[in-house]
C-alpha cells in the first residue's frame, strides 16, 4: 500500500527489530560461548564478545562425540525417512484416487487417523513393538490358531522374531508412515484432469507407467515441498532414536546432544564443559537451519499445504 | 467427480500395502497395546496379564504426582500457546507491511523452526545457567534470585521460554500467509475510505484471520502437549522435584524408568483422548462455524 506513515514506519522496523533480535539472542549467546574458553565463559561480569576459540572447540566436540559417525547416521536417518515418506505417501494416494473401489474412503481415513496420534504418545507400546517387529503377526497366529495348526502339520514351533533395536531399519521405518504426506499427494492427485488419465489409457499405459512417467513428473513442486519439511522433522528426531539406538555406533546427532552435558539432577556429573556444548549444539543446528533457509519457499509451501 | 479410473485393482492393492503394514505393525498395534496395558496389570513372576479394569485409571487419578504432571502440562501449554501466538501474530501483522527489509526479517523470524527441540533445550539451559554465562551475572550482583536448578518456578518459566521460542517461527509462518491472501482490492478499498494501517489491521486483516488463529490455537496447544520431551529432557529432565515433569515425559519416566507399562499405558490413553479430542474440537467447530469466504 502505498501511502505515507513515516512514525508508523520506524515503529514498525522498531517491532520487527526487537522480534527478530529476541529470537538471535539465543543464538548469539551459543555462538559466543562456543568461541570461548571454560574460563572465559564462566568469568564475571560475563564475556559477550566472540572470543578466538570457535575453531579448536568444534574440533574437540567433534572427536569427543564422535561427530563424524553420527553425522553419517543422521544423514542416513534423515534421507531414509524422507525418501520413505516421499515414496510411500505417493504410492498410497494413487491406490486411492486413481482407481475406484469400495475401500478408497476408509483407507484414507485409516491412515489420517494416525495423524492424532504422535509417536510421543504411544512411545512405551512401540518399543515394545520394535522389539519384535513380527509380534503383531504371531499374535495373529496365535489367536487364531493357526500357529497350533502349523505345529500340528510340520511339527515347526512358530515363532516370529525380528528385533529392530540398533539398527537403521529400526530407526527409519517407525517414522517412515506420513498421514500429512499422503494428504498432500491426495490434494494434488485429486486435480490433475480425467483426460490426462483417458489420453495416457489411449497410449496404453497401465497404472505403473502412468505413475511414474507423468504423475511423478508433475507432483516436483509437492515432493521438493514434502522433502524440505521431512528432511527437517527428522533430522530432529529425538526420543525414537534416544530409544531404539543404546549402540553408539548408530547415534544421531540431536541424541548426542543430550549427552553433551551432565545431568543436572545426578551426582557426579563433574562441571558441564559449556564451551564444548555449545559448539555441539551449532553444528547440529546448522544442516536443518541451512535447509530452511535456502529451500524457504518450498519449505513453507509444504508447511501451509499439509496443515502441519 | 472423477470418471476415468484404472481398472486393475490388485495394483491399488499393491500401492496401498506398504504402507497400511507399517501402520498396521508401528502405529494401530501398540495402540491397541496400551489400550489392553492400561486395562490390565502384569502379574510379578511372570504368568501373564490379570485384567483389572479402571483400576489403573482410579489409582492414576487419586494420584496426586499425576494431578500435578497435569496442572503443570496445563500451565505450560497456555503460556507457550499465549506466548508464541502473541508474538507471532503481532510480528506478522507488522511484517506484512513488507516495507525495506521485508525478506531479511522473514528469513530472521522463520529459521528458528528448523532448531531441534535438544539443541534449543541445551542452548537454553546455558543461557539460563546460574553458575556460567549472563545469569551467574545477575545473581552475583543480587545473589539468589535466580535458580532454576533448585527452584521449581524457576525452571517452569524457563522451559516455558524455551517452548514458546520454538514455536514463534511455525505461528508466524501461517499468520504471514493468512495475510498474504487477503485480497489486495479488500486493502485498498478500506484505504480509499480513509483507513489508516492501524485500522485496517484492526478492522480488516484480524476478523479475517480468525479461522487461521483458531487453527493454530488447536495445533499449538496439541504440540505443547505432545511435542515437547526433547526440551524437557534436555532442559530440566523433570525436575527440580518434578516441576517440570509434563505429562509426555512422565509416560516416559513411567514406562521407561519405572517400567510400569500399565501405569504409563493408562496415561498413554489419556493424553490419547485429550489429544483426539483437541482434533475433534478444531474439524467439527473450528473449521465448519467460523469461515468466511
Amino acid at each position: 500500500m502505498i501511502e505515507r506513515t513515516p512514525i508508523l514506519n520506524i515503529v514498525t522496523h522498531l517491532i520487527l527489530f526487537v522480534g527478530l533480535l529476541m529470537l538471535m539472542v539465543p543464538l548469539y549467546l551459543t555462538f559466543t560461548a562456543a568461541t570461548l574458553t571454560m574460563e572465559q565463559i564462566s568469568q564475571i561480569p560475563p564475556r559477550l564478545l566472540p572470543g578466538d576459540q570457535l575453531f579448536v572447540n568444534i574440533a574437540e566436540a567433534w572427536t569427543r562425540s564422535d561427530f563424524s559417525q553420527k553425522f553419517v547416521n543422521s544423514f542416513i536417518l534423515a534421507t531414509g525417512v524422507v525418501t520413505g515418506k516421499v515414496i510411500l505417501a505417493a504410492m498410497t494416494a494413487f491406490g486411492i484416487v486413481f482407481f475406484n473401489h469400495r475401500l478408497r474412503m476408509p483407507i484414507f481415513w485409516l491412515v489420517f487417523i494416525t495423524l492424532m496420534l504422535p509417536l510421543e504418545v504411544r512411545i512405551v507400546p512401540t518399543y515394545a513393538v520394535a522389539a519384535n517387529a513380527l509380534t503383531p503377526f504371531q499374535a495373529i497366529l496365535d489367536a487364531t490358531g493357526l500357529s497350533r495348526l502349523i505345529a500340528w502339520i510340520s511339527g515347526v514351533e512358530v515363532h516370529l522374531e525380528w528385533n529392530l533395536l540398533n539398527s537403521y531399519t529400526g530407526l527409519i521405518l517407525p517414522l517412515v508412515a506420513t498421514a500429512t504426506g499422503t494428504f498432500l499427494y491426495r490434494q494434488f492427485f485429486l486435480t490433475i484432469p480425467d483426460e490426462l488419465v483417458e489420453a495416457a489409457q489411449m497410449d496404453g499405459a497401465g497404472p505403473v507407467r502412468f505413475l511414474i512417467e507423468h504423475l511423478v513428473p508433475l507432483s516436483r513442486t509437492n515432493i521438493a515441498a514434502l522433502a524440505t519439511i521431512m528432511f527437517v522433522y527428522s533430522w530432529n528426531q529425538y526420543l525414537w532414536p534416544l530409544l531404539v539406538v543404546t549402540d553408539p555406533s548408530y547415534g544421531v546427532v540431536a541424541v548426542e546432544l543430550g549427552h553433551l552435558v551432565p545431568n543436572s539432577n545426578s551426582t557426579g556429573g563433574g562441571d558441564p564443559q559449556w564451551h564444548l556444548a555449545m559448539a555441539g549444539t551449532l553444528i547440529v543446528m546448522v544442516p536443518p537451519v541451512l535447509v530452511v533457509i535456502f529451500m524457504q519457499r518450498w519449505f513453507v509451501r509444504g508447511l501451509i499445504n499439509t496443515d502441519k | 467427480m472423477r470418471r476415468a479410473y484404472f481398472k486393475n485393482n490388485w495394483i491399488a492393492a499393491l500401492m496401498v500395502a506398504p504402507q497400511l503394514l507399517i501402520i498396521f505393525v508401528f502405529f494401530y498395534w501398540p495402540t491397541s497395546q496400551a489400550i489392553y496395558w492400561a486395562f490390565t496389570l502384569e502379574q510379578p513372576w511372570g504368568g501373564g496379564n490379570e485384567w483389572v479394569g479402571f483400576e489403573n485409571f482410579r489409582q492414576l487419578l487419586t494420584d496426586s504426582q499425576y494431578w500435578d504432571s497435569v496442572r503443570v502440562s496445563v500451565i505450560y501449554a497456555i503460556a507457550t500457546t499465549a506466548l508464541a501466538m502473541g508474538m507471532a501474530l503481532i510480528l506478522a501483522l507488522f511484517a506484512d507491511r513488507q516495507l525495506t527489509g521485508y525478506k531479511f526479517y522473514r528469513v530472521g523470524l522463520i529459521w528458528p523452526y528448523a532448531v531441534a527441540a535438544p539443541a534449543v533445550g541445551l542452548s537454553f539451559r546455558f543461557i539460563f545457567n546460574p553458575s556460567a554465562g549472563l545469569f551467574s551475572y545477575i545473581n552475583h550482583l543480587f545473589p539468589g534470585l535466580w535458580d532454576p536448578i533448585m527452584n521449581g518456578s524457576h525452571a517452569l518459566f524457563m522451559v516455558i521460554v524455551a517452548g514458546a521460542w520454538k514455536q514463534i517461527a511455525y505461528s508466524f509462518i501461517f499468520f504471514l500467509a493468512a495475510l498474504q491472501s487477503i485480497p489486495r482490492s479488500l486493502t485498498e478499498a478500506c484505504a480509499m475510505d480513509g483507513s489508516g494501517v492501524l485500522r485496517r489491521m484492526w478492522d480488516l486483516q484480524l476478523p479475517l484471520m480468525a479461522p487461521t488463529f483458531f487453527f493454530l490455537l488447536v495445533i499449538n496447544i496439541t504440540d505443547s502437549f505432545t511435542d515437547s520431551f526433547g526440551i524437557v529432557d534436555t532442559l530440566t529432565v523433570g525436575g527440580p522435584a518434578r516441576a517440570t515433569n509434563l505429562m509426555v515425559y512422565k509416560i516416559y519416566e513411567d514406562g521407561f524408568r519405572g517400567l510400569d507399562y500399565s501405569g504409563a499405558a493408562a496415561q498413554s490413553i489419556i493424553l490419547m483422548l485429550l489429544v483426539i479430542a483437541l482434533t475433534f474440537f478444531q474439524f467439527r467447530f473450528v473449521e465448519r462455524r467460523i469461515h468466511y469466504s
